[in-house]
């Protein structure tokens, strides 16, 4: 079945099995490795996507659903070199630390702090809120507390932005370190990062 | 040591962050070779039994797949670590010895024909009768292990040298306290399932993957492929957490690609479904510890006697390692003039139970958190200041006898529990649901030896390697892995404050064999104290090298990175630093006395917990923990890590298990093998304490497993101040709540 989807801003076309997962589609086909498999039930959030504006399970998304809809990944958060504010804020407060969980939970960040989904940012609620909000979302690394902080930031400066400030932002990738280092080191043992497809 | 380092004790974020949060990082999954093909693995479904063949259905097209068994390794059919009694695949005549061992391999172009292959091949086992608890094993007469069931015992005597003289203090007390504890398998619940690819080039074997420990995957794939240490590369991907779980077992999985890549003549790649993986690998050894204490008219502590038995599962893996550092903590950080500890762990039907965070630490901690809990309760005295009364301190001994001199950090970090502690909650009142509900406070003190145990770190002599590289940049090379720890970063910290240049200076190498030497495995809360301190060390004499060749070149005086570019134009200079123990370590492996480990870290906590009377749940209201880290190299990193031990641990206490039925898993899925999620989740309070250790980075020593072992018993605690009735069994579930209720003494 031929597939026409956006991803990122990007429209595709894929030829592929309608009952595929949105999640091997985005790997496999579109080789976008952002996004993780980590369960393949639907428990732990780490291939959430945003469907339309809305944050799903990949795994659990046929692509004969994404037909003519519209699907943002984590590669689709930054402009440019601009992180996201969630991107941002996950750095500076410490909320990545295996990594494998955040894109999963970069999206759903995301779209919480898009859709200004938090009422009342400075309450003592917003914590509770943002731990109902991301409970789709399992990180086994950081006890989630440098997650709600930076998720409490990133809002705040989302709300900034709609009150007509801009924070001054920065081309943080190059800046703060972003390593691709990994990847040389690959390299030099002989393996290439996914670039043709994975024949799962 | 250097009070002041630059960048020392400053949260730099972490170098990989922003890899990390756009999902650029490449994890193992994200990497392909070309033309990789999809390995998978036939498993028993017995728990114990004899190969006797292994069929292929006619009717499969085995021309689209490749097959491999135990006869295809190429050297010993053994995952070698401490010894060889771990086949990589079960041979045909052997025993299967426990459900979800591997028997036969698959490698085909795409997963889901691996898979299918996978449903073709029908292990024949003769089923014989398991052993399935740790009775059965001290009293069956099936030997699992050699002629015996027991992996290892250990005997640790204090102040007395034979039985009589202990029993003669128990018969002498004016209060006696015993008790037997209970704790639960726990799934280490890595996000990332255990992922391995391998490729042979030239007769070299490359492989790489999710691990924390290459030197481990190397020393095993030495044994199994029959080659020297060139024969086969070893190279961490980007690893999606561990904690302990990638410690022992990605030897197998190693072991098993590579089989597969060399029959298939490409390379294999393998990814395990979180079912497989949650089924078939390593989980915290269940145990069982009984308790005595035996404390005089005044409460002091007169003797402390414990038994200690963990199940091991069917192969001896890390075991011993395990119980070792189980049965040094079980007496606990207490004054005590006569201990005796014996532990056993010994050998069942199940897979193998192996490394994760605390490693047999928070089995005995339980036990003698919730002794002393008991203790206070049977003196009417405030739990909190039970344990500052009785702690260990400078000048005390453990019970190995091991003399406490720097960096105890008992009172600073009880200080700091008091000083937060605020109201005792009401015990009855209304939960958010308006459900009724009790609460209680629990409080713990505990103590967790860094670095690997006794002469440990010396035997293991590791070696870390800072160098100046052509373009005049630095760079740390170590085996020691990020698992998400944050270790580059903060080597990245160690190695610019020595050196005195900014971070963006120096690199951290990705751990590759051929690359790296051997610092040592990921393991035993000693990257950042022992491996750091090596980075700092190394780093500080290359930078003194580099002011030499300056002298000597007319440079003497300018700064570091000037003469570094100057130097790098004549090629890469490199320095390596080897361990070397601290002065005044003695440890005695035949008596088990001695310095145990070089220096502790010490922590308390406080735990408030609501139970629902509807649903019988324990919701944990509050959660403070005070630990003592040395230093924190880079506090925000450090906070990471204490909290995220502290909810592994709160979860080990209410709603995590591993339920087995008839030997297999029966809760092998994210679904009902349940870790906590953001709204399972406290916000945690956390207390960074300072007592620096003299031979860490800027005085830092482990903080990796310490938040792991105490939260537990304090939340037992507080569950038993909330409802009057004792739990001594995890994890604390509804159904073990609603079990107790006719016992209640605050209905």
């Amino acid at each position: 079945m031929k597939v026409s989807l956006t991803v990122n801003g990007t429209a595709h076309a894929v030829d592929v099995s309608p009952w595929k997962r949105l999640l091997d589609v985005l790997r496999e086909d579109l080789r976008l490795t952002g996004t993780k498999e980590g369960c393949g039930e639907g428990e732990c959030g780490a291939c959430t996507v945003m469907l339309d504006g809305e944050a799903v399970n990949s795994c659990l998304v046929a692509v004969g659903q994404c037909d003519a809809r519209t699907v943002t990944t984590v590669e689709g958060l930054a402009r440019g070199d601009v992180l996201h504010a969630v991107q941002k804020a996950l750095v500076a407060c410490g909320g990545a630390q295996c990594g494998i969980c955040t894109p999963g939970i970069a999206v759903c960040a995301a779209h919480v702090v898009d859709r200004g989904l938090l009422v009342g940012r400075d309450d003592p609620s917003a914590r509770a809120q943002v731990r109902e909000l991301l409970a789709g979302n399992i990180c086994r690394c950081t006890g989630y507390q440098l997650i709600v902080d930076a998720v409490i930031a990133a809002a705040r400066e989302a709300e900034m932005e709609r009150a007509g400030f801009t924070p001054a932002r920065e081309p943080e990738m190059e800046r703060s370190g972003f390593t691709p280092a990994r990847e040389p080191e690959m390299e030099r043992a002989g393996f290439t990062p996914a670039r043709e497809t994975d024949k799962r | 040591m250097d009070p002041v380092v630059p960048g020392i004790g400053t949260s730099l974020p972490r170098v990989d962050g922003v890899a990390k949060v756009t999902g650029r990082a490449r994890y193992l999954d994200d990497l392909d070779a070309a033309g990789a093909w999809h390995g998978a693995t036939v498993r028993s479904k017995t728990a114990f039994g004899v190969l006797e063949g292994i069929d292929l259905d006619p009717a499969f097209d085995w021309s689209r797949v490749v097959v491999a068994t135990a006869a295809d390794v190429p050297g010993g059919n053994f995952i070698a670590l401490l010894e060889d009694d771990q086949p990589a695949l079960v041979k045909i005549g052997s025993r299967v010895m426990h459900v979800d061992e591997a028997i036969a391999l698959v490698a085909a172009p795409t997963r889901a024909l691996a898979f299918e292959a996978l449903k073709h091949i029908t292990p024949r086992v003769r089923a014989m009768t398991p052993v399935l608890s740790i009775d059965e094993s001290l009293t069956a007469n099936t030997h699992l292990y050699k002629d015996t069931n027991v992996f290892k015992q250990f005997l640790i005597r204090k102040g007395h040298a034979a039985d009589a003289e202990i029993d003669a203090v128990f018969a002498s007390a004016h209060l006696v306290l015993d008790g037997t504890y209970e704790t639960s398998p726990q799934e280490q619940m890595y996000i990332e399932p255990q992922a391995m690819m391998a490729e042979w080039r030239d007769g070299r074997c490359f492989i790489v993957g999710s691990m924390q420990c290459p030197y481990y995957v190397h020393k095993a794939m030495k044994a199994l492929l029959g080659c020297g240490p060139d024969g086969v590369v070893i190279t961490q991907s980007v690893t999606g957490g561990g904690f302990g779980g990638k410690e022992e077992y990605p030897s197998m999985l190693a072991a098993h690609v590579a089989v597969l890549s060399a029959k298939a003549k490409r390379a294999v790649k393998m990814i395990y479904d979180r079912d497989e993986d949650i089924a078939a690998t390593t989980k915290r050894h269940p145990s069982r510890t009984h308790h005595r204490l035996a404390v005089d008219a005044t409460g002091e502590i007169i003797g402390i006697d414990v038994d200690v038995v963990m199940d091991g599962g069917a192969y001896l893996t890390l075991s011993p390692v395990v119980l070792s550092r189980g049965v040094l903590h079980a007496a606990g950080p207490y004054r005590c003039p006569v201990v005796r500890v014996r532990g056993r762990v010994v050998a069942t039907n199940y897979p193998p139970h192996g490394a994760f965070r605390g490693f047999g630490a928070p089995q005995t901690t339980f036990a003698y958190e919730r002794q002393m809990q008991k203790l206070a309760i049977a003196r009417g005295e405030d739990p909190l200041a039970l344990r500052k009364r009785l702690a260990l301190r400078s000048g005390d001994t453990t019970a190995t006898g091991q003399l406490l001199g720097f960096s105890v950090g008992t009172d600073e970090v009880i200080a700091a529990i008091e000083g937060v502690a605020g109201p005792v909650p009401v015990r009855d009142g209304t939960g958010p649901t308006g459900a009724p509900v009790k609460r209680g406070r629990g409080v713990c003190f505990y103590f967790h030896g860094a670095g690997f145990t006794g002469s440990g770190e010396q035997r293991l002599a590791g070696r870390a390697t800072i160098a100046l590289k052509t373009d005049g940049m630095f760079e740390v090379r170590s085996s020691s892995t990020d698992i998400g720890q944050g270790s580059i970063t903060m080597f990245t910290q160690i190695a610019a404050g020595a050196l005195g240049v900014d971070a963006e200076y120096v690199s951290v190498i990705d751990p590759s064999t051929d690359l790296v030497p051997d610092s040592g495995p990921t393991v035993a809360s000693r990257t950042c104290m022992v491996v750091g301190s090596l980075v700092d060390q190394g780093s500080r004499a290359l930078a003194a090298q580099l002011q030499a060749w300056a002298k000597d070149n007319g440079l003497g005086g300018r700064p570091l990175l000037e003469i570094a570019k100057a130097r790098s134009a004549h090629g890469e200079l490199t320095h390596t630093v080897q361990y070397e123990p601290p002065p005044g370590i003695q440890w005695d492996d035949a008596t088990y006395t001695g310095s145990a480990y070089p220096v502790y870290g010490w922590a308390a906590c406080l735990v408030d917990v609501a139970v629902d009377l509807d649903t019988y749940e324990v919701t944990i209201d509050r959660c403070v923990q005070a630990v003592d880290v040395g230093k924190a190299i880079n506090p925000s990193i450090v906070k990471g890590q204490i909290e995220g031990g502290t909810l592994q641990a709160l979860g080990w206490a209410v709603l995590e298990n591993v339920v087995y039925k008839d030997g297999k898993v029966a809760n092998a899925n994210m679904t009902n093998c349940i870790v906590p999620t953001f709204a399972d989740a406290p916000d945690l309070e956390t207390i960074l304490v300072e007592v620096p250790y003299p031979f860490g980075p800027s005085g830092a020593k482990g903080v990796g497993e310490i938040p792991m072992d105490g939260p537990a018993a304090a939340v037992a605690n507080a569950v038993e101040n909330a409802l009057g009735v004792a739990f001594d069994k995890l994890p604390i579930s509804p159904e073990a709540i609603a079990a107790t209720k006719a016992h209640w003494r605050h209905s």
